[in-house]
């Protein structure tokens, strides 16, 4: 069961997709059921991972390995090749809980075409975790290129009054960046193939060429195969200033598909970030031009966005433009290039699937019951819905960063690894906490103090047990993180030393302000999965 | 030796089955009465599958393994007729590409009630040609192999004859053609000039000599020309397109699909053949032709495409934006050889869009009703709530043309753009995926009216069972290519006759 795990989680979605398609479609109850069922199912197999996986978090390189470089397509050398750290471990964990909710949160929210809905949600499952599961770079070109079609299609049948326009946006938007990525991994193929004589798209083997791109083309060419990758990453994110398609797709997505967008769909962007663009790249990370460019796009994204959602209207809008603030900490912490800044910021990237994934369904059960998302036409909602607000008031506290709740413990060590890097980097990224606590405080008020003032407001009926289920894991998620986020730290503690150990080789990996101390004993010049998997 | 063995007639027996199997169906067809005539198509199909078997017999005799698997093929007829790999390669995609056209073909002539057996007697024929095209290792045969092919395509596009746009776009297309045969031909003849011979290694020879330093170079630059333009025509390259959209628009729907898989991969079987053995002394002057005319074809045919309202017009242009990809498969490489990745990359891109794209025509034909064309963008809309199988499978084909993975049109892309990325043409590269993105945006447009409009009728598309096979193959082989390409690579490879480490100069001889 250890060794084939990683694939039952990740095609038993795709496998309950292709059950739903002998149901006939006015069915629409069993077609639920059948989805619900799979989407739980494929959250309950994924958790004997994490006791495995806790008992080998020390072990370096991938774990749960399975398949082989090349036993795919042998002619080109791209192979099915699974396996996960730390970082994706977290990521799947993620995507596992949120596919779950997303699911469950449209059971009445969905009323036409509920067979395709799920099919395409659970397809869209599978494609996402394969992203994070990918050790081979075709094979994580696929997944990454899969997972578009159902989101354009929940965005373009199931969304707002704009959804063409934003369907199409999404898509064209994440295929720019993606054929670029493309080019570059051909030229990473291509560069692997002239050092040592073999075609192979295994990343643990471009792991080892990539870097010497520099020595034998110069660091232009590789600043330039950097931002190949770095656009395609940067969309997805997405940074200032390619962010303009999040905020029309987020505000015409069903909500179920926004929670997807904003929960997991941003954080393959920061994932192949960590994954790739920094240990393909070192030398180009570590240059202070191109280092400095992005820092400052992440501040520049972080008190933009926050700027933004204060002035919205929309309260959608204004969490998708929250989200723009929030990835800003997370392309923060990564470019902090410690290990403090980057565990900061996986652990804020799963704290921001957990809150914002729970915003997005907060407005979304506003919108089921009134169909419009305008503040202005809220006021007093706790007098009438009391469990509503109370749990959105934790979501909130949990998004600006309240201590003791899981915002406050990923920002506070992201601002922290910065300003071990520079002061400045924190004192601007700051600004963002404070406005963040300004736009959800200000959000707050407008919709739930004071009296009812709209009369179509005073008959709303109180979440049912279905949407409680639906926040009940989140908010567990997010006292967790927020009261003893050590387990977090320890599992992220050896794939980010490593990457560190990449990047710097020079970096001292213990320093004692570190507040994670792994067992892992720092490896400074060890490649990633050089020792292989440790099942 | 004999002037005629009668092995060569074993080589040319696909040929010469595709002709008596042509000439019974026309003789059959008029003892048939008007309600049977479908016996023509089941004839004609059987004739396609003996060609498919006498072709499968010569690829067993290359593979013989006493061989030592390092046969390239067989020639015959003096040496005009080459039977190798790649001709090989070849012949089973035109009679695919031919066997589903007949598929599809039946219930729509009965709509159209054109049901004639000339139809797939003229199919057949234009398969013969396309063979000579693809195994003609003489000027001659090459120039007769393209004329058969192009005369019966021309009476196929016309074939609607009470229809006035299909009788403008054949008259088009036969004086557009005509005239680039014409071209063709002269640049043909001045090759024999230069030769003295008509056989492709004669005639590389000669320009091999000539291009050497201290000659003139007028003549041999002149015969590049026109036989580039020549051929360009043929593939529908810009600036020699005008003639695919009207064609395409005006020709019975089938055809237009046959046209644009068959055809073109025809056309691209002598350009190599032209391009790779007897111009390949001239690889350095012809190389900024190339791409000058790649550069062009992706910019007309993408940028045309956006605006498109009719189905067959917007393939039309999507079909020229393809053939500029493929074009930079034939730029990658240095100016003395062609680099292997981009060769096969065009093989490849070939192989599946003789699936993807009869599969997207086959749609649009299923379409069409005694009431309703069916070529307008606006005639889709809303297909899913009318046929969700034909829409999701439409929506295959569309992601495959635009290269999305895992389906099978990503893999000519990728081949191409990895030839570009191993000889550094960087700049086409991204050039080149810029334009992919541009083209995303029309199959979107085609996917959306299918999945996010409501329909404007709601009469029920029927599928007749051969409509269901033509769609069942093409998009079976465009989803099992995609999801496991390796066997379909491996056959690539086989007529490249190359494994890993390719060597071209194998290819050529």
């Amino acid at each position: 069961m250890q060794n084939h795990i990683l694939s039952i989680i990740l095609f038993l979605p795709l496998v309950g997709a292709i059950l739903l398609l002998f149901i006939p479609r006015d069915n629409k109850d069993a077609i639920r059921w059948i989805a619900n069922a799979f989407a739980l199912a494929g959250l309950l197999v994924s958790l004997p991972l994490v006791p495995w996986f806790w008992a080998q978090r020390a072990q370096p390189g991938f774990k749960f390995v399975e398949g082989a470089a090349g036993n795919w397509i042998p002619s080109i050398g791209a192979g099915y090749h699974i396996g996960v750290d730390g970082i994706s471990f977290l990521l799947i964990m993620l995507t596992t809980l949120l596919g779950w909710i997303s699911i469950l949160s449209s059971w009445t929210a969905i009323q036409d075409r509920v067979k395709e809905y799920y099919i395409w949600f659970l397809v869209l499952q599978t494609g996402m975790l394969g992203v994070f599961m990918a050790l081979d770079f075709f094979l994580f070109y696929v997944f990454w290129e899969v997972m578009l079609v159902p989101m354009y299609l929940l965005i373009g049948i199931w969304g707002g009054p704009r959804k063409l326009y934003a369907a199409i946006k999404f898509f064209l938007y994440t295929l720019v960046g993606s054929v670029l990525m493309l080019l570059g991994i051909l030229f990473l193929y291509f560069n692997h193939h002239s050092l040592t004589g073999a075609y192979t798209f295994d990343i643990q083997a471009i792991y080892q060429t990539a870097p010497q791109v520099v020595d034998h083309y110069g660091l232009a060419v590789a600043t330039v195969l950097f931002f190949a990758f770095f656009i395609a990453f940067a969309i997805k994110v997405p940074m200032f200033p390619f962010h303009t398609w999040l905020p029309d797709a987020h505000v015409e997505a069903p909500t179920a598909g926004s929670v997807i967008l904003a929960g997991v769909l941003l954080k393959m962007g920061t994932y192949g970030l960590i994954r790739f663009s920094i240990p393909l790249f070192p030398k180009v990370a570590m240059d202070p031009r191109v280092r400095g460019a992005m820092i400052t796009l992440s501040i520049i994204g972080i008190v933009y966005g926050a700027l933004v959602s204060l002035m919205q209207k929309d309260m959608k809008k204004l969490v998708a433009y929250s989200s723009v603030s929030h990835l800003g900490f997370c392309t923060l912490g990564i470019f902090a290039l410690n290990p403090l800044g980057l565990s900061g910021s996986v652990i804020q990237q799963i704290n921001h699937g957990i809150s914002t994934g729970a915003l997005f369904l907060i407005v979304g059960i506003l919108y089921e019951r009134r169909h419009t998302r305008e503040i202005a036409e809220y006021g007093g909602i706790s007098n009438v819905m009391p469990l509503y607000a109370t749990i959105t008031l934790i979501m909130f506290m949990s998004s600006l960063g309240l201590p003791l709740l899981n915002g406050f413990v990923g920002e506070f060590t992201i601002l922290q690894g910065s300003y071990m890097e520079n002061k400045w980097w924190a004192a601007w990224a700051v600004t963002g906490v404070i406005l963040g606590a300004a736009y959800l405080l200000w959000l707050y008020q407008r919709v739930f103090f004071g009296n009812v003032t709209n009369p179509k407001n005073e008959h709303l009926h109180d979440l049912t047990p279905r949407e409680v289920l639906t926040f009940a894991p989140l908010i567990v998620m997010a006292v967790w993180i927020g009261v003893y986020p050590k387990p977090f730290f320890e599992v992220l503690d050896q794939p980010v030393k490593q990457i560190v150990g990449i990047v710097r080789p020079d970096y001292p990996l213990n320093p004692p302000a570190a507040r994670a101390q792994g067992s892992g004993s720092p490896r400074p010049t060890a490649a990633i999965g050089a020792a292989g998997g440790g099942r | 030796m004999p002037f005629f063995h009668s092995d060569d007639y074993l080589l040319a027996l696909p040929m010469l089955l595709l002709t008596l199997f042509a000439l019974g169906v026309l003789m059959v067809d008029l003892m048939l009465p008007r309600d049977s005539k479908v016996v023509n198509a089941w004839t004609a199909f059987a004739g396609l599958i003996f060609a498919g078997a006498g072709v499968f017999r010569i690829q067993q005799q290359i593979n013989r393994p006493e061989h030592g698997g390092s046969v390239m093929g067989f020639s015959g007829f003096s040496g005009t007729l080459v039977v190798d790999r790649f001709a090989i390669f070849f012949f089973y995609l035109f009679l695919a590409a031919a066997a589903v056209t007949i598929l599809m073909s039946v219930r729509y002539l009965d709509i159209e009630d054109e049901q004639h057996g000339e139809y797939y007697a003229l199919i057949l024929f234009s398969v013969v040609g396309m063979m000579c095209m693809a195994a003609g290792n003489d000027l001659v045969l090459l120039f007769i192999g393209l004329e058969l092919m192009a005369i019966s395509t021309y009476i196929l596009v016309g074939f609607l004859r009470r229809d006035r746009r299909s009788n403008e776009a054949a008259l088009k297309y036969l004086l557009l053609g005509a005239f680039s045969s014409g071209i063709f031909a002269y640049g043909l003849s001045l090759l024999y000039g230069l030769a003295g011979s008509t056989n492709l290694q004669q005639v590389a020879m000669a320009l091999a000599a000539a291009m050497q330093p201290g000659h003139v170079r007028v003549i041999p630059l002149v015969a590049l020309v026109t036989t580039a333009a020549g051929l360009f025509f043929k593939i529908a390259a810009v600036p020699f397109h005008q003639w695919a959209p009207d064609a395409y628009e005006g020709a019975p729907t089938s055809i237009t699909g046959y046209m644009s898989v068959a055809g073109k991969a025809a056309a691209w079987a002598l350009l190599l053949r032209i391009f790779l053995f007897a111009l390949a002394p001239m690889r350095p002057l012809y190389l900024p032709i190339v791409v000058f005319v790649a550069i062009a074809t992706m910019t007309g045919g993408n940028l045309a495409a956006l605006t498109q309202t009719n189905l067959k017009r917007l393939f039309a242009y999507s079909s020229i934006a393809h053939v500029g990809y493929m074009l930079l498969g034939l730029i990658a490489g240095s100016p003395q050889a062609p680099n292997a990745d981009g060769i096969r990359g065009i093989l490849v891109y070939l192989m599946v869009y003789t699936f993807m794209n009869l599969g997207v025509f086959a749609v649009i034909a299923s379409l069409r009703r005694r009431d309703l064309i069916g070529d307008e963008l606006e005639d889709l809309n809303g297909l899913f709530f009318k046929a969700p199988t034909e829409a999701v499978l439409m929506l295959a084909f569309l992601l495959s043309l635009a290269g999305i993975p895992p389906l099978a049109g990503f893999y000519g892309k990728y081949f191409i753009f990895l030839g570009l990325m191993e000889s550094g043409h960087y700049a086409l590269a991204t050039l080149a995926v810029a334009y992919v993105a541009v083209s995303v945006y029309y199959y979107l447009r085609v996917a959306n009216a299918m999945f996010m409009r409501t329909a404007s009728d709601a009469v029920p598309v029927s599928i007749s069972w051969g409509m269901g096979a033509a769609l069942g193959i093409t998009g079976l082989a465009t989803v099992v290519i995609g999801i496991y390409p390796e066997p379909f690579l491996r056959m690539v490879n086989w007529s490249m006759h190359v494994t890993q480490a390719p060597a071209l100069a194998q290819l050529l001889r």
